[in-house]
């Protein structure tokens, strides 16, 4: 008895308002999670709306400029060895880099969700099959799975994306099952099976919406992942493909200038770096926010 | 009840073991008992209490009847029919005549949820072809039925206090019209001012729709105002099973005598020689051999060792499960 009491009140009641009122008061007070909102706000916005607004084409080579210096003259960021402009070819990197860390996270959060609840709410010989294929999937260095795939498949925005949201949905697999396993034991689930429900009534509309607040942590937390894994991949010359910039293809490229022209490779490092830090401050943040055991009377 | 009344839940020999231990490297399995051989029987508009201490199995009678746990062994008879091992399809059609109020009013609304949705829930699963407005009105109609009103189905649960969180419960379980309700403890949890409105929501709902009720309670004082019979369970077996009136006036079982005497007096003027239980419950993994109940009870012979008891019948409609007929047990204040 005391220990159903002690589950009711661990209850993360984030349907009320007032719940989220505190939350989102509890997030605001994360000075680290702002500024990280911030970051990748900024980055978003840039990114989209910049190459509409700045007057160079990341493709459009200046042989006149090659190597110009940043805040020097018209390229505000300088330009690289063929004089296409940094700043504009760092806003559509950036489009690459976000669309591919925002889709992978989508992917391998919808991946990870539904291999979660399946394992965690049927238990036994199918549960512990589907999450020891995690485990057995998570003993992979991802970095050397995400190379061997990425070696194997023609390198384009969709392969890429694919290949990431591949090695990046376990966790959000194992967060998932957690929940679902102890959601299912309680007593609106038991009531939901007295009533005749069916499986997938009971997972998909009681017990998902209950553990929404660790899938949103968990896949803030992949976004920044799947950037940097892109960057990874793209800075060993498997992924994202010249002259399509991206992040980290544009660090491959700067290696060769490092002494000569340093900018070159700082500026595309700072943007993963903002990125990658933003949206793990965030994540954090949210993990805090959502914790519902701040939420104990 | 009266004669002839009509049987509508018929319990035979009902068994739920469940093995404990025996991980994938270690073997060693051991099995709990935790129902071990219940019989009973409950007619259309009765109710019958089911008490018994903490870890007695009261739960697990409750879940094993209405399939939320498999059956072990035995026969589970609703309506004539035996359901003890029929499919989930066909269970599916049976479940709305039998519904399930808990005891944690705060742990068996889904927090996610608006009370509409969840009073709603079972007209969702079991008449989807329903419109929206239509199941709005059922689900008004039956908030109204509880003591709700229709406004307080776009709330959340953590909206409504322990009461009427309590009467959500029951609005969602009646909402399909069951014959038979297995309430488990419905109002251990709440405050006493609050359980007196309960009772009376339920003796209220019996008398209107005829339910049988299966009441699980280890509280005396709401089992003797509630329930028409009532059976006593230790450890997994039924020991004493009679109307209320006479169980509370003649107990014939020493478990019985001790679980009176070890509730509150109301009037602290009497003065009663109280039967202490020693000790706790064994555990229902190795029970003791005989009757279950002698390593508590102080009139244990050694007899008492060498088998397990009977349920005998001692009177009208009275069975215990002693082998004592010499006692002369304290009856209820």
């Amino acid at each position: 008895m005391a220990e159903a009491a002690q589950i009711s009140t661990n209850a993360p009641m984030t349907s009320s308002r007032r719940t989220y009122n505190r939350a989102l008061a509890r997030f605001v007070r994360h000075r680290l999670a702002l500024f990280g909102l911030a970051a990748i706000v900024l980055l978003v916005l840039l990114c989209a709306v910049g190459p509409y607004l700045w007057p160079y084409n990341d493709l459009r080579i200046d042989i006149r400029h090659r190597f110009a210096e940043p805040f020097s003259g018209a390229h505000i960021f300088g330009a690289d060895e063929l004089g296409r402009d940094l700043l504009a070819r760092l806003m559509t990197a950036g489009r690459v880099s976000l669309t591919v860390g925002f889709a992978a996270m989508a992917i391998s959060t919808v991946i990870g969700t539904f291999i979660g609840t399946i394992a965690g709410y049927f238990g036994g010989i199918v549960g512990t099959a589907l999450m020891r294929f995690v485990d057995a999937v998570l003993c992979f260095p991802s970095i050397f799975l995400l190379l061997a795939l990425a070696a194997f498949v023609q390198p384009n925005l969709l392969a890429i994306t694919l290949v990431i949201a591949a090695t990046a949905w376990m966790e959000v697999a194992r967060v998932v099952e957690a929940q679902i396993r102890s959601l299912r034991e309680r007593d609106f689930a038991v009531a939901a099976q007295a009533l005749g429900a069916s499986d997938a009534h009971i997972m998909f509309r009681e017990l998902l919406p209950n553990a929404i607040a660790p899938i949103v942590v968990a896949s803030t937390l992949n976004v920044a992942r799947a950037i940097l894994l892109e960057a990874y991949v793209s800075y060993l010359g498997y992924g994202i493909q010249p002259p399509t910039p991206s992040w980290g293809n544009m660090l491959n490229n700067a290696q060769e200038y490092l002494s000569t022209a340093p900018w070159l490779a700082l500026l595309p490092g700072l943007f993963i770096t903002l990125a990658v830090t933003g949206f793990n401050f965030v994540g954090d943040g949210l993990r805090d926010a959502l914790d519902p055991r701040l939420d104990l009377p | 009840m009266s004669v002839g009344a009509e049987t509508i839940l018929e319990v035979l020999e009902l068994r739920k073991w469940f093995s404990v231990g025996g991980g994938v490297l270690s073997g060693a399995k051991s099995t709990l008992k935790a129902v071990d051989g219940v019989s009973f029987s409950i007619n259309r508009g009765e109710i019958l209490g089911l008490v018994g201490e903490s870890g007695s199995g009261k739960t697990s009678v409750g879940r094993t009847i209405l399939r939320l746990a498999e059956p072990t062994g035995g026969t589970i008879r609703f309506r004539g029919q035996d359901i003890t091992h029929i499919s989930r399809g066909a269970l599916r059609s049976i479940r709305p005549k039998m519904q399930l109020v808990f005891q944690d009013p705060f742990a068996s609304l889904n927090p996610r949820m608006t009370v509409g949705r969840i009073v709603g829930a079972p007209l969702m699963i079991h008449e989807p072809g329903l419109g929206r407005a239509e199941r709005a009105r059922r689900v008004g109609e039956m908030l109204q039925t509880v003591g709700l009103s229709p406004g307080h189905a776009e709330r959340y649960p953590h909206e409504f206090s322990g009461g009427q969180r309590q009467r959500v419960g029951i609005a969602r379980a009646l909402m399909l019209a069951p014959e038979f309700l297995v309430a488990d403890e419905p109002v251990s949890a709440l405050d006493v001012s609050i359980q007196a409105q309960i009772i009376n929501l339920l003796l209220d709902l019996r008398a209107r729709l005829s339910l049988a009720i299966l009441f699980i309670s280890h509280d005396l004082a709401v089992v003797g105002h509630v329930c028409d019979r009532v059976a006593v369970m230790y450890l997994g077996r039924l020991v004493e099973t009679a109307a209320t009136a006479e169980l509370f006036a003649n107990p014939r079982h020493p478990y019985t005598e001790a679980l009176f005497s070890a509730a509150p007096d109301p009037d602290p003027e009497i003065k009663r020689t109280r039967v202490i239980l020693t000790g706790d419950i064994p555990s229902p993994i190795n029970p003791p051999t005989g009757c279950v109940f002698r390593t508590r009870c102080r009139y244990a012979l050694p007899a008492c060792a060498e088998a397990v008891p009977p349920l005998r019948t001692v009177g009208p409609g009275h069975q215990s499960a002693c082998i004592r007929d010499d006692l002369s047990l304290q009856p209820a204040i």
